[in-house]
Protein backbone atom coordinates (compact mmCIF):
# COMPACT_ATOMS: atom_id res chain seq x y z
CA UNK A 1 0.00 0.00 0.00
CA UNK A 2 2.79 2.32 0.99
CA UNK A 3 4.63 1.45 -2.24
CA UNK A 4 1.63 2.37 -4.36
CA UNK A 5 1.32 5.75 -2.68
CA UNK A 6 5.02 6.41 -3.31
CA UNK A 7 4.59 5.61 -6.97
CA UNK A 8 1.60 7.90 -7.18
CA UNK A 9 3.66 10.69 -5.72
CA UNK A 10 6.45 9.97 -8.18
CA UNK A 11 3.96 10.47 -11.00
CA UNK A 12 1.97 13.34 -9.54
CA UNK A 13 4.83 15.61 -8.50
CA UNK A 14 6.54 15.99 -11.89
CA UNK A 15 3.12 16.31 -13.47
CA UNK A 16 2.25 19.19 -11.18
CA UNK A 17 5.64 20.75 -11.86
CA UNK A 18 5.15 20.63 -15.63
CA UNK A 19 1.65 22.05 -15.53
CA UNK A 20 2.79 24.81 -13.18
CA UNK A 21 5.80 25.67 -15.30
CA UNK A 22 3.54 25.84 -18.35
CA UNK A 23 1.36 28.38 -16.57
CA UNK A 24 4.39 30.41 -15.53
CA UNK A 25 5.63 30.36 -19.13
CA UNK A 26 2.36 31.89 -20.27
CA UNK A 27 2.58 34.64 -17.72
CA UNK A 28 6.20 35.70 -17.91
CA UNK A 29 7.45 35.66 -21.47
CA UNK A 30 6.51 38.31 -23.98
CA UNK A 31 4.88 36.56 -26.97
CA UNK A 32 6.92 38.25 -29.69
CA UNK A 33 5.38 36.42 -32.64
CA UNK A 34 1.85 37.06 -31.40
CA UNK A 35 2.67 40.72 -30.88
CA UNK A 36 3.94 41.00 -34.46
CA UNK A 37 0.80 39.40 -35.74
CA UNK A 38 -1.35 41.74 -33.68
CA UNK A 39 0.67 44.77 -34.79
CA UNK A 40 0.34 43.81 -38.46
CA UNK A 41 -3.39 43.44 -38.11
CA UNK A 42 -3.79 46.84 -36.51
CA UNK A 43 -1.41 48.54 -38.97
CA UNK A 44 -3.34 47.09 -41.89
CA UNK A 45 -6.54 48.51 -40.49
CA UNK A 46 -5.12 51.92 -39.66
CA UNK A 47 -3.32 52.34 -42.98
CA UNK A 48 -6.01 50.46 -44.93
CA UNK A 49 -3.34 48.42 -46.68
CA UNK A 50 -5.31 45.19 -46.72
CA UNK A 51 -6.34 44.27 -50.26
CA UNK A 52 -9.20 41.81 -50.71
CA UNK A 53 -8.00 39.36 -48.08
CA UNK A 54 -4.42 39.50 -49.28
CA UNK A 55 -2.22 41.46 -46.91
CA UNK A 56 0.47 43.58 -48.52
CA UNK A 57 3.43 41.78 -47.02
CA UNK A 58 6.52 42.81 -48.90
CA UNK A 59 5.75 46.27 -50.05
CA UNK A 60 9.10 47.91 -50.74
CA UNK B 1 4.68 0.54 -14.16
CA UNK B 2 7.52 2.18 -16.05
CA UNK B 3 5.30 2.30 -19.12
CA UNK B 4 2.61 4.06 -17.13
CA UNK B 5 5.01 6.69 -15.86
CA UNK B 6 6.29 7.37 -19.37
CA UNK B 7 2.74 7.61 -20.65
CA UNK B 8 1.81 10.04 -17.91
CA UNK B 9 4.87 12.14 -18.64
CA UNK B 10 4.01 12.27 -22.30
CA UNK B 11 0.47 13.32 -21.50
CA UNK B 12 1.77 16.05 -19.23
CA UNK B 13 4.17 17.25 -21.90
CA UNK B 14 1.40 17.45 -24.46
CA UNK B 15 -0.74 19.36 -22.00
CA UNK B 16 2.09 21.82 -21.44
CA UNK B 17 2.52 22.31 -25.19
CA UNK B 18 -1.21 22.85 -25.59
CA UNK B 19 -1.25 25.40 -22.80
CA UNK B 20 1.59 27.27 -24.48
CA UNK B 21 -0.21 27.21 -27.81
CA UNK B 22 -3.21 28.88 -26.21
CA UNK B 23 -1.07 31.81 -25.30
CA UNK B 24 -0.07 32.69 -28.86
CA UNK B 25 -2.70 35.33 -29.50
CA UNK B 26 -2.68 38.80 -28.05
CA UNK B 27 -5.99 40.37 -27.15
CA UNK B 28 -6.45 43.40 -29.41
CA UNK B 29 -10.20 43.47 -29.71
CA UNK B 30 -11.37 45.64 -26.83
CA UNK B 31 -13.58 48.72 -27.06
CA UNK B 32 -10.64 50.89 -25.97
CA UNK B 33 -8.29 49.53 -28.63
CA UNK B 34 -10.96 49.72 -31.33
CA UNK B 35 -11.73 53.33 -30.52
CA UNK B 36 -8.07 54.33 -30.80
CA UNK B 37 -7.74 52.37 -34.04
CA UNK B 38 -10.70 54.21 -35.57
CA UNK B 39 -9.30 57.54 -34.53
CA UNK B 40 -5.92 56.70 -36.09
CA UNK B 41 -7.55 55.37 -39.23
CA UNK B 42 -9.48 58.62 -39.68
CA UNK B 43 -6.34 60.69 -39.11
CA UNK B 44 -4.28 58.66 -41.55
CA UNK B 45 -5.91 60.28 -44.58
CA UNK B 46 -4.57 63.62 -43.35
CA UNK B 47 -1.16 62.30 -42.39
CA UNK B 48 -0.45 60.25 -45.51
CA UNK B 49 0.46 63.20 -47.78
CA UNK B 50 2.92 64.40 -45.15
CA UNK B 51 4.57 60.98 -44.95
CA UNK B 52 4.89 61.10 -48.74
CA UNK B 53 6.34 64.62 -48.79
CA UNK B 54 8.83 63.76 -46.06
CA UNK B 55 7.47 66.38 -43.69
CA UNK B 56 6.57 63.63 -41.23
CA UNK B 57 8.48 60.41 -40.65
CA UNK B 58 8.14 57.20 -38.64
CA UNK B 59 10.41 57.09 -35.63
CA UNK B 60 12.35 54.14 -34.24
CA UNK B 61 10.26 54.23 -31.06
CA UNK B 62 6.90 53.61 -32.67
CA UNK B 63 5.79 57.21 -33.02
CA UNK B 64 5.73 59.83 -35.76
CA UNK B 65 7.73 63.05 -35.85
CA UNK B 66 7.99 66.28 -37.80
CA UNK B 67 11.07 65.57 -39.88
CA UNK B 68 11.19 68.40 -42.40
CA UNK B 69 9.06 71.38 -41.49
CA UNK B 70 10.18 73.02 -44.73
CA UNK B 71 8.13 70.52 -46.70
CA UNK B 72 4.95 72.08 -45.30
CA UNK B 73 3.75 75.59 -46.06
CA UNK B 74 3.94 78.03 -43.18
CA UNK B 75 0.16 78.26 -43.12
CA UNK B 76 -0.17 74.49 -42.74
CA UNK B 77 2.62 73.93 -40.27
CA UNK B 78 0.65 74.35 -37.05
CA UNK B 79 -1.97 71.93 -38.31
CA UNK B 80 0.66 69.29 -39.08
CA UNK B 81 2.29 69.76 -35.69
CA UNK B 82 -1.11 69.20 -34.10
CA UNK B 83 -1.69 66.11 -36.25
CA UNK B 84 1.63 64.64 -35.17
CA UNK B 85 0.89 65.33 -31.51
CA UNK B 86 -2.57 63.77 -31.74
CA UNK B 87 -1.21 60.73 -33.57
CA UNK B 88 1.46 60.21 -30.92
CA UNK B 89 -1.11 60.48 -28.13
CA UNK B 90 -3.16 57.78 -29.83
CA UNK B 91 -0.16 55.56 -30.46
CA UNK B 92 1.00 55.81 -26.85
CA UNK B 93 -2.52 55.02 -25.66
CA UNK B 94 -2.79 52.11 -28.12
CA UNK B 95 0.38 50.43 -26.87
CA UNK B 96 -0.68 50.87 -23.25
CA UNK B 97 -4.19 49.58 -23.98
CA UNK B 98 -2.81 46.44 -25.61
CA UNK B 99 -0.47 45.79 -22.69
CA UNK B 100 -3.29 46.32 -20.19
CA UNK B 101 -5.86 44.32 -22.16
CA UNK B 102 -3.50 41.35 -21.93
CA UNK B 103 -2.95 41.81 -18.22
CA UNK B 104 0.71 42.74 -18.68
CA UNK B 105 1.32 46.48 -18.36
CA UNK B 106 5.03 45.63 -18.13
CA UNK B 107 4.97 44.52 -21.77
CA UNK B 108 4.48 48.13 -22.88
CA UNK B 109 8.06 48.71 -24.05
CA UNK B 110 8.14 45.44 -26.00
CA UNK B 111 4.79 46.14 -27.63
CA UNK B 112 5.98 49.60 -28.59
CA UNK B 113 9.19 48.12 -30.02
CA UNK B 114 7.26 45.53 -32.02
CA UNK B 115 4.99 48.19 -33.48
CA UNK B 116 7.96 50.42 -34.27
CA UNK B 117 9.50 47.67 -36.38
CA UNK B 118 6.27 46.80 -38.12
CA UNK B 119 5.26 50.39 -38.94
CA UNK B 120 8.67 50.92 -40.50
CA UNK B 121 8.69 47.63 -42.36
CA UNK B 122 5.25 48.28 -43.80
CA UNK B 123 5.86 51.92 -44.66
CA UNK B 124 5.24 52.79 -48.28
CA UNK B 125 8.06 53.52 -50.71
CA UNK B 126 9.10 57.14 -50.43
CA UNK B 127 8.19 57.50 -46.77
CA UNK B 128 10.87 58.50 -44.30
CA UNK B 129 11.73 56.18 -41.45
CA UNK B 130 14.20 56.40 -38.63
CA UNK B 131 16.92 53.79 -38.23
CA UNK B 132 19.91 54.03 -35.97
CA UNK B 133 19.16 57.67 -35.23
CA UNK B 134 19.19 58.66 -38.90
CA UNK B 135 16.35 59.26 -41.29
CA UNK B 136 16.25 57.13 -44.39
CA UNK B 137 13.85 57.12 -47.28
CA UNK B 138 12.21 53.82 -48.09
Amino acid sequence: MKGTNMKKTVIALPLAAIVLSACVTINIYFPAAAAEKAADKIIEEVWQTQQAGKPVEEQK
Amino acid sequence: MMKNIVRTWLAALMLAVTLNAWAVDLEVNTPGINAIKQSMQARHAQLAPHYASGAVGLTADGLVAMRDAGAVSLAQRQAVIALVAAENRDRGALYAEIANANGHPEWLAEIRGTFAQRWIQRAQPGWWVQSGGNWTRK
